[in-house]
């Protein structure tokens, strides 16, 4: 039952590409949950709006809607308004690049939750004693803020990325070639649906498993210096 | 846009919806009534007791649904001995496929927050338990249980909304949920917009009355943590 029949090489470009894809979406949360989050947190209250709907509604519909939602829709979308900008040719969206755009939109919303947590709970003191020595601010994010939001960050950042990585799963389904649609390609040739997804799942579990370890292991680092009883 | 589409076709999409409130419902049902005892059995020093839920529960929270998903509904087909016998009356639906890959993996995130309610019981009500006498099946259905099913009642809604929302993926097989009801219209009329925007509108909706009911439950259930 465990011979590969040769779709081993496939299945392990299909793994390169979900690494990749996980990578790149994640980058892009980052970026996007950071935002997101000061602007939670600004005195600005039309930012605070506009972060506040959007990770209520991000957080409240489906991620295979949203992924559905952005790629077909955004295929005619960009349909309308190409020849509006004078640019004729039909335009045909990358799957990749809706498959990361999407999931990269779609966790920006919880990291920007984990990361407003995070910013909260540093002291405020710290902020002042930087602003009192005549930092900018964007001097107290740089020095003061990030080091030390990031030790707050990194459990709700962990989970973050677990949930993300199992979330790639259905870019298969706007016919990107990820692992699982690679192991469902194969299975359709060999008529071994079962192998070909068992050893995805077991791909998958080594993935989160290596994540946790380094997780453990970045929280530790960041959490030097702090006791615990 | 073009929403008489949507009113045209909003039969389907009631269809859908009470696909995904069944399917929903009675996998987290069926999950929970499971979780229970093994989540007790989890905590067990035995490793030949715990191991084996350690590692189911490993498994299913490691892996995307869909993969599980795929597995059930697709991978038991290759199995001559479950394609002979009478499992494959059940396999061969993808509504059963949906239900019980949604149960096991409901379940095991199920028993995580079980277990870990469970263990943050204090441990001054454990010791007046033993204290009084009472035995470890009494400590459990007296004292330990009810306080943590409360203590579990937050991370275990935020548990029904992602069961939710993951009920999303019986589209893939077939199912018309809510979801499914988006796809066939969306293939019908090929208007992505409108399907997509009411299928999250409904999902919205959803997400919000089960917040509001969380709220209300937890309010009640935790009126000993409430802080005025």
């Amino acid at each position: 039952m465990f011979s590969l029949q040769g779709y081993g090489p496939s299945i392990l470009q299909g793994t390169l590409l979900t690494i990749e894809l996980c990578l790149v979406s994640l980058a892009i949360s980052m970026v996007l949950g950071i935002i997101t989050a000061l602007a939670k947190l600004s005195r600005v209250r039309a930012a605070n709006l506009i972060a506040q709907a959007y990770t209520t509604i991000i957080r409240g519909i489906p991620d295979l809607v949203l992924m559905l939602l952005i790629f077909y829709g955004g295929q005619v979308f960009i349909n309308q308004v190409g020849p509006m900008l004078g640019y004729d040719a039909y335009i045909d969206i990358n799957p990749f690049m809706a498959g990361v755009s999407t999931i990269g939109f779609i966790f920006g919303a919880y990291m920007a939750e984990t990361f407003r947590g995070a910013i909260l709970a540093v002291p405020g003191g710290q902020l002042e004693a930087g602003y009192a020595y005549g930092m900018t601010r964007f001097k107290v994010f740089i020095r003061i803020l990030m080091p030390q939001m990031v030790r707050h960050a990194i459990p709700g950042f962990g989970n973050n990325w677990l949930v993300l990585m199992k979330t790639t799963a259905l870019v298969s389904i706007i016919g990107l070639k990820d692992m699982v649609r690679m192991a469902g390609l194969a299975a359709g040739a060999t008529r071994m649906p079962f192998t070909f997804y068992l050893v995805v799942a077991f791909n998958y579990l080594i993935l989160t498993s290596v994540s946790i370890l380094i997780l453990n292991r970045l929280n530790k680092r960041y959490s030097v210096g702090i006791i615990k009883n | 846009m073009d929403f008489s589409i949507i009113s045209d076709n909003i039969g389907i999409y009631f269809i859908g919806l009470k696909n995904t409130l069944i399917l929903v419902s009675s996998s987290l049902f069926i999950g929970l009534i499971f979780a229970v005892p093994l989540a007790v059995l989890r905590t067990s020093k035995n490793i030949i007791i715990s191991g084996p839920i350690r590692a189911y529960v490993y498994f299913f929270r490691g892996t995307p649904l869909l993969v599980q998903m795929f597995l059930i509904y697709y991978g038991m087909g290759q199995f001559e001995s479950v394609k002979t016998s009478f499992l494959w009356t059940f396999f061969k639906e993808p509504y059963f496929c949906a239900l019980f890959a949604f149960m096991l993996n409901t379940c095991a995130y199920t028993v995580e927050i079980i277990r870990g309610a469970i263990e943050n019981t204090p441990h001054g009500e454990v010791e007046a338990a033993k204290a009084a006498g009472m035995s470890l099946y009494l400590r459990f259905t007296r004292i330990i249980l009810p306080s943590s099913f409360r203590r579990a009642l937050p991370t275990y809604g935020n548990e029904i909304i992602f069961m939710l929302h993951a009920s999303s993926l019986a589209s893939v097989i077939t199912i018309i949920d809510i979801t499914g009801a988006a796809r066939i219209i969306n293939s019908r009329y090929y208007s992505p917009y409108e399907a997509y925007l009411t299928a999250g509108a409904f999902y919205l909706t959803i997400t919000f009355i089960l917040v509001w009911l969380l709220k209300k439950l937890e309010y009640r259930w935790l009126a000993h943590l409430r802080r005025e």
